[in-house]
């Protein structure tokens, strides 16, 4: 075509397509550039806060070291970074930027991963804003009469880490299956747990629940040491509940048309 | 340019877009026009690889838009207007679009004078737009890659006349400077003052294509007088073939000749001028008026020939 011949190499440098960096960090940007998403953010920075005040005002005065502080701030962030997961996935359906997202990056696959990077990033973000809280409780303890040890354990930090992140990206993939906000979020809250009553109540599944729970599973994760078996069954809870989910929403978010 | 062959879209057993073909040049805006529900939306979806096609191709620029590494560098796409984030200011939208094209924030800015959104309208939420405003906005949002072609679907709906009056001249300009616009409308004289080409479809299928000129001439004369029984007595001797239409008589044939007859017979006219686009009209609300079942046209027939075919079987179809 004659155009061709118009072509400067500045243009031809924007017909690049665009890095997984850069799709990253516009998908960084798109969690905290909405309402909802800043004020979930906030709430998981003020929950852990809270968490570890109130363990400074109520708890023994032995048991307030920085690594108890720590590994009770993860929990309720445990609760709330998978809805970030999931919003991050079903918000470009319910507010229909798919639309958009998709027309200007074709391949799927590349929005998905820069998603699934995105909230790494903020699941490591969340366990560094755990540990400067958990610091500052510190701080305050040793003043107002707390043990206010400050040793912890490496392994912990990475084992809070891996907790952190296998809970978003479980989140991410129930939104990348389902594609739909309520569904996936009542779907990622009541099976996991439906399953521990079930395996509770009916005998014969015992053993599978063992390795298929994942709120039995991961509880290892709290503390520094996770025996060989242990991981086994995290590995496996993750595969049914991470893995496979992920791998069926990729396919069917791939597939799926944009309306 | 856009090319698309023989696309097709299923939905079990509905067919939604059936073997429809045509091309979009450099320079030239193509109006696509349909009723509701015609099959419109589903092919342009299909152009931005938004919905996999049954069978058949689109290409923009040579590729199919899938295999554009940059499509927003490429082509500027408005499929629906109400797709951006309610929660996301208007200036935010673009700007997250931008830094996904790799678009330094300047862009942004100047995007948006373009569309005439100020600063205080992009400081707002897009919850708060009107649907004249999201149209802008969308409009920006395609124009911000600095693209060749653009794709919009129904982009003059929610405009204020003022608004749809400044789009055209906005598409005209585009054209003008060797772009490529494809944009839709389910309302013919909204294309008609600003499309170069016309691509008609109805039930899925391309029932007329050609230029617009082709396609909105020869239609006959409409003709008006207060003794509307005689004019039609004396265009009948003059063998003349004339049909009741919705603003006076239909006539197939040129201005100069049933204004000859009425002098003859000595009628007083009340109206005489070339029909334009009646013709196309009335194919247009037969479209509508069958929507779901379409008029029994055989398949766009391809080749070089093709719109010339095919505006003779919209005046087919008119008769």
């Amino acid at each position: 075509m004659t155009i061709a011949t118009e072509v400067t190499p500045t243009v031809r440098a924007a017909q690049r397509r665009p890095s997984l960096a850069r799709l990253t960090a516009v998908e960084l940007r798109k969690l905290v550039d909405t309402r909802a998403g800043r004020w979930l953010l906030i709430t998981i920075g003020l929950v852990t806060a809270l968490i570890v005040t109130l363990q400074v005002i109520y708890t023994e005065a032995p048991t307030q070291t920085f690594s108890n502080f720590f590994v009770l701030s993860l929990l309720p962030v445990g609760f709330l970074l998978p809805v970030l997961g999931i919003l991050s996935i079903t918000s470009e359906w319910s507010q229909r930027t798919a639309l958009t997202t998709f027309a200007l990056v074709p391949r799927r696959e590349r929005v998905i991963v820069a998603k699934l990077a995105s909230m790494v990033l903020a699941a490591l973000a969340s366990a560094l804003t755990s540990l400067a809280v958990a610091a500052v409780g510190t701080l305050v303890a040793g003043v107002t009469g707390g043990a206010g040890t400050w040793r912890i354990e490496g392994a912990l930090v990475a084992h809070a880490v891996v907790f952190q992140v296998a809970v978003v990206l479980m989140g991410a993939a129930f939104g990348l299956l389902l594609l739909n906000t309520p569904l996936a979020i009542v779907a990622y809250l009541v099976l996991p747990t439906a399953w521990s009553i079930v395996g509770e109540l009916v005998r014969p599944l015992h053993t599978a629940a063992e390795w298929l729970d994942t709120g039995r599973t991961m509880e290892p994760l709290f503390t520094a040491d996770v025996t060989a078996g242990q991981w086994a069954r995290i590995g496996v809870s993750l595969l049914v509940w991470l893995v496979v989910p992920l791998a069926a929403g990729l396919v069917r978010t791939i597939r799926r048309e944009v309306a | 340019m856009i090319a698309v062959n023989q696309l097709t879209k299923r939905y079990g057993r509905y067919t939604a877009v059936d073997d429809v073909s045509f091309h979009c040049e450099p320079g030239t805006v193509t109006g696509f026009l349909g009723p509701n529900g015609a099959g419109k939306s589903t092919t342009m979806r299909m152009i931005c690889g938004l919905t996999p096609p049954t069978s058949g191709t689109a290409t923009v620029d040579g590729r199919p838009y899938r295999q554009l590494p940059n499509p927003g560098r490429t082509v500027g796409v408005l499929l629906d207007a109400s797709a951006q984030h309610a929660g996301r200011t208007g200036r935010e939208a673009l700007a997250v679009a931008a830094a996904t094209m790799g678009i330094d924030r300047r862009g942004v800015g100047e995007a948006l004078d373009r569309v005439g959104l100020g600063p205080v309208a992009a400081r707002r939420r897009v919850r708060a737009y009107s649907l004249g405003m999201r149209q802008r906005l969308g409009l920006a949002h395609a124009l911000l890659g600095n693209p060749r072609v653009l794709v919009l679907d129904e982009p003059a709906n929610g405009l204020d006349p003022e608004g749809i009056f400044w789009m055209r001249g906005l598409l005209r300009d585009f054209a003008d400077r060797g772009g490529t616009v494809l944009l839709s409308s389910h309302l013919l004289r909204e294309v008609e003052a600003v499309a170069d080409r016309l691509v008609v479809i109805g039930g899925g299928r391309i029932v007329a294509q050609g230029g617009k000129e082709e396609l909105l001439a020869g239609d006959g004369t409409v003709v008006r007088a207060r003794d509307g029984a005689a004019l039609r007595g004396a265009l009948e001797r003059a063998g003349l073939t004339a049909s009741e239409g919705a603003e006076g008589l239909l006539v197939q044939a040129d201005p100069d000749a049933v204004g000859e007859v009425a002098l003859a017979a000595g009628i007083a006219l009340t109206e005489l001028r070339p029909a334009g686009g009646d013709g196309l009209e009335q194919l247009f609300l037969t479209l509508t008026a069958t929507a779901a079942s379409p008029a029994p046209v055989g398949p766009a027939p391809v080749g070089p020939d093709a719109s010339r075919t095919d505006a003779e079987l919209t005046r087919e179809t008119v008769r």
